[in-house]
Parts: C-alpha cells; structure tokens; sequence
C-alpha cells in the first residue's frame, strides 16, 4: 500500500505520558483535523523511550511540536494551548 | 593533638581540575558531585576552562564528561580545542567526552502554552548514562533565556536542574556571563552555590593580565587571593602565588660567581647552587659584564645556562662580550647557552613568566640570567612584578636553579642607590652592589656584597677594572681618608714608590758613608800603628844607645 507522502509532518516530542503531553496531543490532532483535514500526518516520540532521538531535533522543551514538512523546520513548545500561536506557528493561518 | 587528628580525619570531596595550578587553589579542586559555577565576561576563558576540566578528567582519571553547548557547534568546539593539542573528536571517538550543542533559536521556536524544558534534562541524562559520565558542563545556560520568552518556568527549570545534577552525582561546571553589579547576567548564582569562581581579563596599561578568584566554595578552605592565570598552547595553567609553601630542598654545593677575586670575598668561595643572586647597580656599572662572566663560567664547567636580555639582541651582547675577552659564541654553540632578547613590552608579565617557565622546563638549564629584571617594571607596576619574580623565584628553586638577575638602580641623591631596589632585595638570597665611586674628576666602578645569605662575606668596597682581558678586581689600597681608587690609587702607589726610592737610596747612601768610615778608620789605624811602631823604633834605639854607654863605661 503506497501512500502518498502528506503534505504536512509533524512530529510531538512528549516525555512520557504527562499531562501537558497529553494536553499538547489533544490539542494538535483537533488544530490538525480542522485545518489539514487528510494532508498531515503526526508522529508521536516519547523522549523517555527514545533519549537519543532528542538532539536531531534540537530538542530542549516538552512537548515540542515539530514541523519537518513542509520547509522551513518550525518548533512550537508548549500544551499548545494557544490555538492562535500554534496556527500562526505553524504558518497554517497567516497573521 | 588527638583533637587535631579527628578533624582531619574529613576531607571534603573534591574532583581534581586538570587545570595547572588550580588544585592547590581550591585545595584539591571543584565540589564532587555538585554544580560549580564558572562567570566572567566575555572572552576570560570560561569555556576553555570547562573544556579543560573535561578533557583532563577523561585523560588523567578516566573520568568521562559531558559537554552540553549553548553557544558553540560541536565542529567548533573540537575546531577551537585542537588548537590547544587536546584532540577532541579522537576523545569523543572513545566515548570518553560527548558533545551534544543545543541550540535556542528564537526565531525557530513559538511557545505555546505551558511546557518544561525536560528535553535538556533527557539529552543530558542520556549522554550521562552512555558514558557513565562523571563530569558535566553547561556552557553557557544563559543562552536560554535569550531563547525563551517565559522566565517564570526557565528559573523553575535550572533550579531543578541543578537538583537532579546533583542526584545524577556528577560534577558539573555552569558557565555564565558576568553581569552588571552581578556575578552573573542572570543570576544563577542563587541556584548554584555550592562554588563560585569568577575570571577576569583586565586591561592595565595596555597590558592584559587574566586573573581567577574564588568567590564562594561551600564547606571548603580555598585561596582567597586574585590568581593570574595564562592561556598558552596548552591551555590554562594558573600561577598560584601565596599556595607554594617555601619548602623546597636546598643545596650546599657552591658555584664560582666567574670573576677572578668576586669568589674570595665569599667566605665559602662562590654562590650556592639554587640560590637567587642580584647584582644591583646604576647605569655603566657593568652589570651586564658580571652577569656574562657567570654565564660563560657555567658553560666552562659543562653546565646549561639561559640567558635572557631584555635589552640586547643575542648578537649584540656576544660582541661586546667578545670585545672583553669573553667567546659566548662558543658555549653556544656547544649547545650549553642559550640567548633570548626580547623587549619587556612584547607582552605581559604573565605571559613573560610562562615564556620563562616553558623554556626552563623545555632546556633545563642549571642556571639563568635575568638581565636586567627591573625592565619588566615598565610592564607591570612595581607590585605585580615582584609577585611575578616571587613566583619566578619559587619555581626556580623547586628546580634547584641558580639565577642572576641585574637590576637597574635610578641615581638618586638622597637615597642610597644601593638601598632602592627594595622590590625584590628581600627575594634574594644574595646581593652585589656595582657603583659609581665619583671624586677627584673620574669616576670608578666598585663593587661589594650587600648580603649573602648562609655565608659570610667581606665587607669591602673592591675596586674593578674591565679591561680587554676581561674584569679585574683591584686590591684594596687604604689611604688616609679610607679605600683608595682610580687616579688617587695610581698617585697613592707613586707616591709610595718615591718614598720607597727615597729610602732606598738613603740606605745606599748611608752604606757607602759606612765603608769609607772604614777606610778612613782603617788608614788612620795604620797611621797609629806606624806612629807608634816609629817611637817603638825610637825607643829601642835609645834603649840600645843607652845600654852601649853603659858597657863602654863599665869597660
């Protein structure tokens, strides 16, 4: 099953299952299926499990919200509470 | 006394530095297991002290560090390093040192609600346990603040950062910029505070001189003083002043000072070995000539000797060697003297001492010559020379090297010439004065030894001559008003002689009178005696005329 590659990747850097990062994954999956209904895709990394993934990213806070896809790599920190920053953040809304 | 053995007992954990001279300061090095902090302005070295502290832990006590970057790329970093000879990716190749640079782009990152930087902490605690890390450096935390808006949760953060450092147990160095009024630009001296060290490079005169302090160390005895430290090819070493103890071996063997009658105003005949010899004198009092008949008597006795002028150019001081009989070119080439000219303002003090030291160490020389030392005062003011030239001194000694140094006096009229140089008098163990001794129209170089620790000495004033066969010490000529010198000597000696003839030839005089008394005496005695034998005659005729008349009468 070839699928084609989503218009948007996200990656969630949460260490373990805390509640900001369960906050954080709410948060994004509603902004995400609002917004980019069917062209994201959003990868989920425990830090806990994975220690060595964090310094590819740059990984400094948690939950971190990486955009790879599409170019420039943006980082949102944070529960993303914040609907308007993390649109604006994710240049999903323009300001 | 048993009191004294129980509190002994406790030595406070500590973690050595591998910095040179920074274990005696903090008497052994950084709190184990607890966080230090390292501030100073930009550009004191507080990076290459961690790196320092890093690399010498994983080369000498195979303890293996983390280096967390907040400023500097990992490529940077080894790039920087390599430049000091530490090899920094050949470490990281043998998982003795991990690199890991974090970097806080605003520009990158939105915050959007509540978050803690757990990430630091997991990278961290990763490179920890890979390595099963002792060591830890943060360099510069304070790279987070320009990089994160929310103050409140990043001063949460580093406060339970250095918590779980020190549940991690591993020593950490925290490196920060110095603030205004503050030791550091955000205050992180509040969550670390367990050590404090603060560098600092200042601009004195146009010299620059580093310095380190320790400001707070928790539950520890440490040096309280300012301590200037280098940065050289081999990274930081610092200078510890007042930590060397003056217990260094001493030696009775004794050196020949090179001028012919300088050895017999010592009682034991020369310098002892390892001791510090000033020669003091105003300007043209051949300081320089004596401190050359040294050098080259070493060399004659296959010792190794450096030489380091600060006023002549190696060429220019072995010709006007030459031109006294002294061959320098010789001995150097022989490999046993070695010359170094430079001129005291090439750099500062500090880094004068550690050219001193790196080639005392590099040639090992069984004697220096410092000529002349007071030069260095135009680098430094008169203070922090002489705590170089204690520093100097005390290395010297540890090393059982004789050193000479001259010292340039200012004429002044009021002060003894001799007395001025108070600076470093007291560092020396032994202490020849040059001078001028003016009068009658000329002026004549004297010399005399002011002191001599360990070992008596004359307290004569001795006249010398530099001559093109070399230095000449004079004999002591007495005259009615005391020592006797130049022309006053040569009129005292003339007028000597003509007595000396005056008398010679009295008594010559008085010899010949003698021998023609003699005669006079000797012919007047023959004189007498014919006198006397012609009345004899006289008599006995008479007699004999007399004794006839008798006969004739009787017949």
């Amino acid at each position: 099953m070839v699928k084609q590659k989503p218009e948007w990747q996200l990656k969630l850097y949460i260490a373990g299952q805390t509640p900001k990062s369960i906050q954080a994954l709410d948060n994004i999956k509603k902004y995400a299926e609002e917004y980019l209904k069917g062209k994201y895709s959003i990868e989920i990394i425990d830090l806990l499990l994975n220690p060595q993934l964090a310094e590819g990213d740059q990984i400094l806070a948690v939950p971190t919200l990486v955009r790879k896809v599409p170019e420039p790599i943006r980082k949102i920190i944070g529960n993303l509470s914040n609907e308007e920053k993390v649109l604006v953040g994710l240049n999903i809304k323009s300001i | 006394m048993k009191k004294k053995a129980i509190e002994n007992q406790f030595h406070f954990p500590k973690t050595p530095t591998g910095v040179d001279g920074l274990d005696e300061i903090t008497e052994g090095g950084f709190p184990k297991g607890r966080p230090t902090l390292i501030c100073g302005s930009a550009g004191c070295g507080k990076t290459l002290l961690s790196m320092q502290f890093l690399i010498q832990g994983a080369i000498e006590y195979n303890e293996p560090g983390v280096f967390m970057s907040f400023e500097e790329s990992a490529t940077d970093l080894s790039m920087n390093i390599k430049s000091l000879g530490f090899d920094l990716e050949k470490l990281k190749r043998e998982k003795k040192i991990a690199v890991d640079h974090v970097r806080v782009e605003r520009s990158e990152i939105e915050e959007a609600g509540d978050y803690d930087l757990e990430g630091i902490f997991i990278r961290l605690g990763y490179a920890i346990d890979t390595l099963k890390a002792k060591r830890v450096v943060l360099d510069t935390l304070e790279a987070l603040f320009s990089g994160l808006n929310n103050q409140a949760i990043l001063r949460a953060e580093l406060r339970r950062l250095f918590q779980w450092l020190k549940t991690k147990g591993v020593t950490a160095l925290i490196t920060a910029e110095k603030g205004e009024g503050t030791l550091t630009r955000q205050g992180l001296e509040e969550y670390v505070s367990d050590c404090v060290i603060l560098l600092d490079h200042r601009v004195i005169e146009q010299v620059s001189t580093r310095r380190l302090r320790i400001v707070k160390y928790r539950g520890s005895i440490h040096g309280t003083n300012e301590y200037p430290f280098l940065i050289d090819e081999h990274g930081i070493s610092v200078l510890p002043i007042t930590s060397l103890k003056l217990n260094n071996k001493v030696s009775s063997e004794i050196v020949n000072t090179g001028v012919p009658g300088l050895n017999e105003m010592f009682s034991r005949g020369g310098f002892y070995k390892g001791s510090t010899i000033l020669i003091s004198g105003t300007a043209g009092t051949a300081k320089t000539t004596l401190a050359s008949y040294f050098a080259d008597e070493q060399c004659k006795k296959n010792k190794r000797v450096i030489y380091f002028a600060f006023e002549e150019s190696p060429d220019q001081l072995i010709r006007n060697m030459r031109s006294i009989g002294l061959n320098l070119q010789s001995s150097i080439k022989k490999g046993l003297l070695q010359i170094h000219s430079s001129r005291p303002s090439l750099n500062g003090l500090e880094l004068h001492l550690l050219t001193l030291r790196k080639l005392i160490k590099e040639f090992k020389p069984d004697a220096i010559v410092i000529d002349p030392i007071s030069n260095l005062i135009t680098v430094g003011n008169a203070n922090e020379v002489r705590s170089m030239l204690i520093r100097l001194i005390d290395m010297l000694k540890i090393n059982n090297i004789t050193a000479l140094f001259t010292t340039l006096n200012q004429q002044n009229e009021q002060l003894r010439p001799d007395l001025a140089e108070d600076s470093v008098s007291s560092l020396v163990d032994t202490w020849i004065t040059v001078r001028d001794m003016e009068g009658i129209g000329e002026r004549n170089r004297g010399i005399f030894i002011i002191k001599a620790r360990g070992m008596g000495h004359s307290n004569q004033v001795r006249e010398f001559l530099i001559t093109d066969k070399g230095i000449k010490l004079l004999h002591v000529e007495m005259g009615p008003n005391g020592i006797l010198t130049g022309n006053a000597r040569k009129t005292n000696a003339l007028r000597k002689k003509v007595s000396q003839l005056k008398i010679e030839d009295e008594v010559n005089r008085k010899d010949r009178e003698v021998v023609r008394k003699r005669k006079l005496l000797e012919a007047q005695i023959v004189a007498l005696k014919n006198e006397f034998e012609s009345i004899e005659e006289e008599l006995q005729i008479l007699k004999a005329t007399k004794e006839l008349e008798v006969k004739l009468i009787a017949e």
